[in-house]
């Protein structure tokens, strides 16, 4: 691990001034990523800006919206009534995500902002274009097992590996931020980019850019949701692949609207806008579901070890749609 | 007559452990929690390369950094008298070969090697500095995939050297007669390389008491082994170094060897003169402290239609380092577990540009019965039988291998316990007859064995004047209880209770015994114990002198720092000592040591294996029944049920041996769904580097397994009729899981793990 400097600044202004005018610094918050990756020598800031003390915990139900401070923690999130009620899909995916002990670290600002468990980007000594750019991809052609099928480029093939924000991009989540020009919003699905030629570009994040909070608008998803996580034990592991799934159906089981994202496919949780299309007007059956599946997984595409996604991802989405259209 | 109740008895009773308390208060003290007198700490830095020579390191800045003491290569380092420690355990046949000895050239011969080691005034300085170390390296082409390399797989030199190595190819009847057989099958099967990674990590503490005398606080199975192996490579007298394992959180057979990190610290310690404390981190633990070797397998078998096998042939191919020729059991159990009247097997070893391999629990025969036991299973499908009915019409009444008598063999009523506890009625011969929604049930057995192996141990037993009694041994305790074990039958032969018992072990200093492996460890210490106990017993009954002249040593108890004869139900004792109203004799300690002049009684006694070997063969035997459940559409395999059933003689404590075979149980399912460390060949190294990639069950993947014992004792192995538990618990679950999901799925899984990606 290298040498760094820790500040704990108590207000948001300076926090991210310190960010922003230091190309070096970071900020920390549950450090149950960047810890990792700084005993690894992946990550050496020489600053660490701890924002702990800002106060960005709470979970406002606004009339139509969450919205979740951005350091409420995955388990507060998680256990929370309103979260519960109005949007379960995201109490599911946080609490497939990790283990209790993590949860209770781990914040929702920090979750969004994981970086890839691709292994070569964690062993400093492979190539890895996203820790080191123009060293190569070392999982292009090595063991690439957990590795992307969509919108990946021949620089990078790495996962984005939360659970929180396969559900977040379903539920068209608006980011918060605030940074040294000020505040914007980011709609969710665009805090994330593919990796392109900058590989080592994770998010749309500009330099000492703050995520403050995370809206959630109200939807008709309170019911037929489901969370469908493919790992390789029962729990405490990164998916394989995941899928969000969010139904709203008429009496007659017909789907009004629907919303499906996918996990463990690609550099940025991947929405599935049309297969969500393809099942909007059709009665909730495995039929529509493997045809909604079918339209999801085209442009897909495996490298040596990954072609088993091509098959459990529609698999999966079935698996997904079926459960949240029985929930009761 | 006023008779008082007999003790009760200790021995099967499910005591809860000696040190249970001091272990989850943190009262226990582990390798690495040694603190002394001017403690420094050692980080090492491993070879990025996989194989070459090391042509430049770079120690500056590591030696300016704050706090370092000494930075060591291969350019600076000591050499020891010896470079060549031996890595034996006694229970096993022996690893052929070189231990590493680090520093002692420039040559890689794999990666993570250590090529440095920083020592610091704290772990973290040391850390750091170790990050600044600078190595250039002169790269060779490498080998670490062992199927790329199965063309050069060679025979063992140690089978070469001898004919009779049990490593040689084995012939009964005609070579391959499976070939011609009128039901056959032949089947390839993987394991691939898994890692023990017990909870506590690898941790030495290497304090020079003097120039020539060694004091290691480190984490092995074996003080003794290790005690020899550092002596040996310092050209010490063995007395003059002692090696503390007076706890060791877990190990699985990772410290049945001499390893780098070990040599390292010791080097350390000698260069600064200083204790030094050297731990592994987590991703070490998969680089240089063993593995379960990678292994190819090929399995023939041939049966008559009505089920009686004709012919066996099980080859083997497993991997091994360029430096050491590590072997073990792969094809024991092909050997001798079913009839067959022709059965071949074929060992073989593949060298890689890789760390040694070392035995992790079950060891080889836990990777041979994956590909025995998933054979039976295809071949009582090819039949359409009963898979246990299968078995049965192969079970062997005395063994066909050494054609001797089993010494004690259970394994159908073992059978009929497991069948009846899974409900193996409820099974279906036809693939995915059963089913809860989208998931498909199956049921499947796995069987295992392992010999059960007995060494000589030695305990000594002292009783003090507070009417306690202190036991002390060698041997190690890596989690099974052994203490717990030993208390329990020096109770009994002691007649006391046991919170009056102290049994100490994990001390070189202690009496000898064997490493703690290989199932042996009861077996061995267990008749020392017990013997000592004798021994003590019948030293007080002299030294007590007329009164118990005429007493036997089973009659006598001690109570309340009193030695006592009892005058039971029979009224035996002697007339002239005029005690015929009287329930007892008693004589307290103090008069007993103060009349002979004595502080303490004590016996030591050595307790060995007879003849009986050559008599018996003698074996544990297990079988492992599972329910699983596989998801259709995700793959995902659940293990709903499973219950393992165990003929290991005499249980000695039903609550701590029931906890060894869950833990078994539990590696299993490790086993058989996601263990698997992955080496990228391109580079030689391992991508699968923490737990976050190397998968081991968490609770969540472990349904409650359910165990039974036959509990008959074996008369043979020793005098309390104990055969052994540790490995037989892990030793045929994987192929039970496997044999399940086939049953679930019509799916055959032949490579380890079976990760949702191959039943989609």
């Amino acid at each position: 691990m290298n040498q760094f400097q820790y500040v704990r600044p108590t207000k948001q202004q300076a926090a991210i001034e310190a960010v922003a005018k230091d190309a070096t610094a970071t900020f920390i918050a549950g450090g149950t990523n960047l810890v990792d990756l700084m005993k690894r020598g992946v990550m050496t800031p020489q600053k660490l800006v701890d924002i702990n003390r800002l106060p960005l915990t709470r979970i406002d139900a606004d009339p139509g919206k969450l919205r979740i401070g951005a350091l409420a923690l995955n388990s507060t999130v998680a256990d929370d009534k309103q979260v519960r009620a109005r949007q379960p899909l995201l109490a599911l995916a946080l609490n497939a995500g990790a283990s209790a002990q993590l949860r209770n670290m781990a914040t929702v600002g920090g979750n969004m902002l994981q970086r890839t468990r691709c292994s070569y980007f964690y062993d400093t000594t492979m190539p890895c274009n996203k820790r080191e750019p123009g060293t190569g991809c070392g999982a292009l052609e090595g063991i690439n097992r957990m590795h992307a099928i969509f919108g990946f480029s021949d620089k990078c093939i790495a996962v984005h590996p939360s659970d929180m924000s396969v559900a977040l991009v379903a539920l068209d989540a608006t980011v918060q931020v605030s940074g040294p020009k000020g505040n914007r919003s980011i709609p969710f699905a665009e805090l994330h980019r593919l990796p392109g030629d900058m590989p080592q570009k994770d998010t749309t994040l500009e330099p000492g850019e703050l995520i403050t909070a995370v809206d959630v608008p109200d939807g008709p998803f309170t019911k037929h949701v489901h969370y469908q996580k493919v790992r390789e034990r029962a729990s405490y592991a990164f998916a394989l692949l995941s899928v969000a799934a969010a139904l709203d159906l008429d009496s007659n089981n017909i789907i009004k609207a629907a919303r499906l994202a996918m996990g463990g496919v690609a550099h940025k949780p991947w929405r599935l806008t049309a297969a969500e299309q393809a099942l909007v007007g059709k009665p909730a059956t495995e039929e529509t579901f493997r045809q909604a599946a079918t339209v999801a997984m085209q442009g897909a595409k495996a490298f040596k070890h990954n072609a088993y996604k091509l098959q459990l991802g529609p698999n999966t989405i079935i698996q997904a749609l079926k459960t949240a259209a029985s929930a009761a | 007559m006023n008779e008082q109740p007999k003790p009760k008895k200790q021995i099967g009773a499910p005591m809860n452990r000696v040190d249970a308390r001091q272990k989850v208060t943190g009262a226990a003290t582990y390798s690495a929690e040694y603190q002394l007198p001017n403690m420094t700490y050692a980080v090492l830095v491993g070879s990025t390369v996989t194989k070459g020579r090391l042509t430049g390191i770079d120690t500056k800045a590591a030696e300016r950094a704050p706090g370092v003491l000494a930075v060591i290569t291969h350019l600076n380092a000591p050499k020891p008298p010896s470079p060549k420690p031996e890595g034996k355990d006694p229970s096993q046949p022996q690893t052929q070969g070189n231990p590493l000895q680090v520093f002692n050239d420039d040559k890689i011969r794999f990666n993570d090697q250590p090529i440095a080691v920083v020592v610091a005034d704290s772990w973290e300085r040391a850390r750091y500095a170790a990050g600044l170390v600078q190595a250039q390296y002169a790269k060779e082409a490498h080998q670490t995939n062992l199927e790329a390399n199965a063309d050069k797989a060679f025979l063992p030199t140690a089978a070469k050297k001898n004919p009779k190595h049990p490593m040689n190819d084995y012939q009964r009847g005609q070579v391959d007669a499976y070939k011609t057989g009128a039901v056959k099958l032949e089947s390839e099967y993987v394991i691939p390389t898994e890692v023990h990674h017990p909870m506590e990590l690898q941790a030495i503490t290497a304090h020079w008491e003097a120039p020539d005398r060694l004091t290691l606080y480190d984490k092995t199975q074996g003080t003794l082994a290790t005690r020899r192996d550092f002596a040996k490579q310092w050209n010490l007298p063995e007395e003059n170094v002692k090696v503390i394992a007076t706890y060791v959180g877990g190990a699985f057979g990772n410290a049945l060897h001499s390893w780098p990190h070990e040599s390292a610290a010791i080097l350390a310690a000698k260069v600064v003169n200083r204790p030094v404390k050297l731990m592994l981190t987590r991703e070490q633990m998969f680089t240089m402290v063993g593995y379960r070797p990678y292994t190819w397998q090929k399995l023939g078998m041939s049966a008559t239609p009505d089920g009686k096998i004709t012919g066996i042939t099980h080859e083997s191919i497993g991997q091994t380092s360029t430096y050491e020729e590590f072997t073990e059991a792969t094809l024991a159990q092909t050997r001798m577990m079913y009839q067959s009247p022709n059965v071949t097997t074929r060992y073989r070893l593949a060298a890689l540009d890789i760390g040694s391999p070392i035995w992790m629990r079950g060891p080889g025969e836990a990777t041979g019965a994956f590909a025995l036991e998933s054979a039976m299973d295809e071949m009582a499908y090819l039949l359409n039988l009963d898979p246990l009915e299968f078995r049965l019409r192969n079970y062997t009444d005395e063994d066909p291998e050494k054609n001797k008598p089993w010494s004690t063999k259970f394994l159908k009523e073992c059978y009929k316990l497991g069948a009846d506890r899974i409900g193996w009625s409820k099974r279906q011969l036809k693939p995915g007859s059963l089913r809860d929604g989208d998931w498909l049930i199956g049921y499947g057995m796995g069987v295992g064995t392992f010999g059960a192996h007995r060494g000589a141990a030695t305990v000594g037993a002292q009783l003090l004047p507070n009417g306690t009694v202190l036991l002390q041994c060698a041997t190690t305790d890596i989690g099974p209880g052994t203490g717990t074990a030993m208390t329990q039958i020096a109770a009994d032969t002691l007649g006391i209770s046991p919170d009056k018992i102290k049994f100490e072990l994990g001390n070189s200093s202690f009496p000898k015994a064997v490493t703690q492996g290989g199932s042996s460890t009861v077996n061995s210490v267990g008749p020392a114990t017990q013997e000592a106990c004798l021994a003590l017993k019948d030293k007080l009954r002299t030294l007590a002198g007329a009164a118990f002249s005429t007493a036997k040593a089973e009659d006598i108890t001690f109570e309340g720092g009193q030695t006592v004869m009892r005058n039971d139900a029979n009224g035996k004792l002697p007339l002239q000592i005029g005690l015929r109203n009287n329930p007892s004799v008693k004589v307290s300690y103090s008069d007993i040591l103060r009349q002979n002049g004595q502080q303490n009684v004590s016996a030591t006694v050595e307790a060995k294996p007879g003849g009986e070997g050559q008599k018996y063969s003698m074996y544990s035997f297990s079988v492992h029944f599972a329910e699983v459940r596989v998801h259709q559409l995700t793959g995902e395999v659940r293990v709903s049920k499973l219950v393992s059933c165990a003929d290991a003689g005499t249980i000695v404590n039903e609550k701590t041996a029931g906890n060894q075979m869950k833990g078994g149980a539990v590696g299993g399912i490790g086993m058989a769904l996601m263990e698997h460390a992955r080496i990228d060949d391109r580079f030689g190294r391992y991508v699968t580097k923490d737990f976050a990639d190397y998968h081991v069950p968490v609770h969540a993947d472990s349904p409650a397994v359910e165990v039974a014992f036959v509990n008959q004792p074996d008369p043979h192995v020793n005098a309390l009729g104990t055969k052994g538990i540790g490995e037989i618990a892990i030793i045929g679950v994987a192929p039970a899981i496997a044999n399940a999901v086939f049953n679930a799925t019509g799916k055959r899984i032949r490579e380890l793990p079976i990760t949702p990606d191959k039943l989609i």
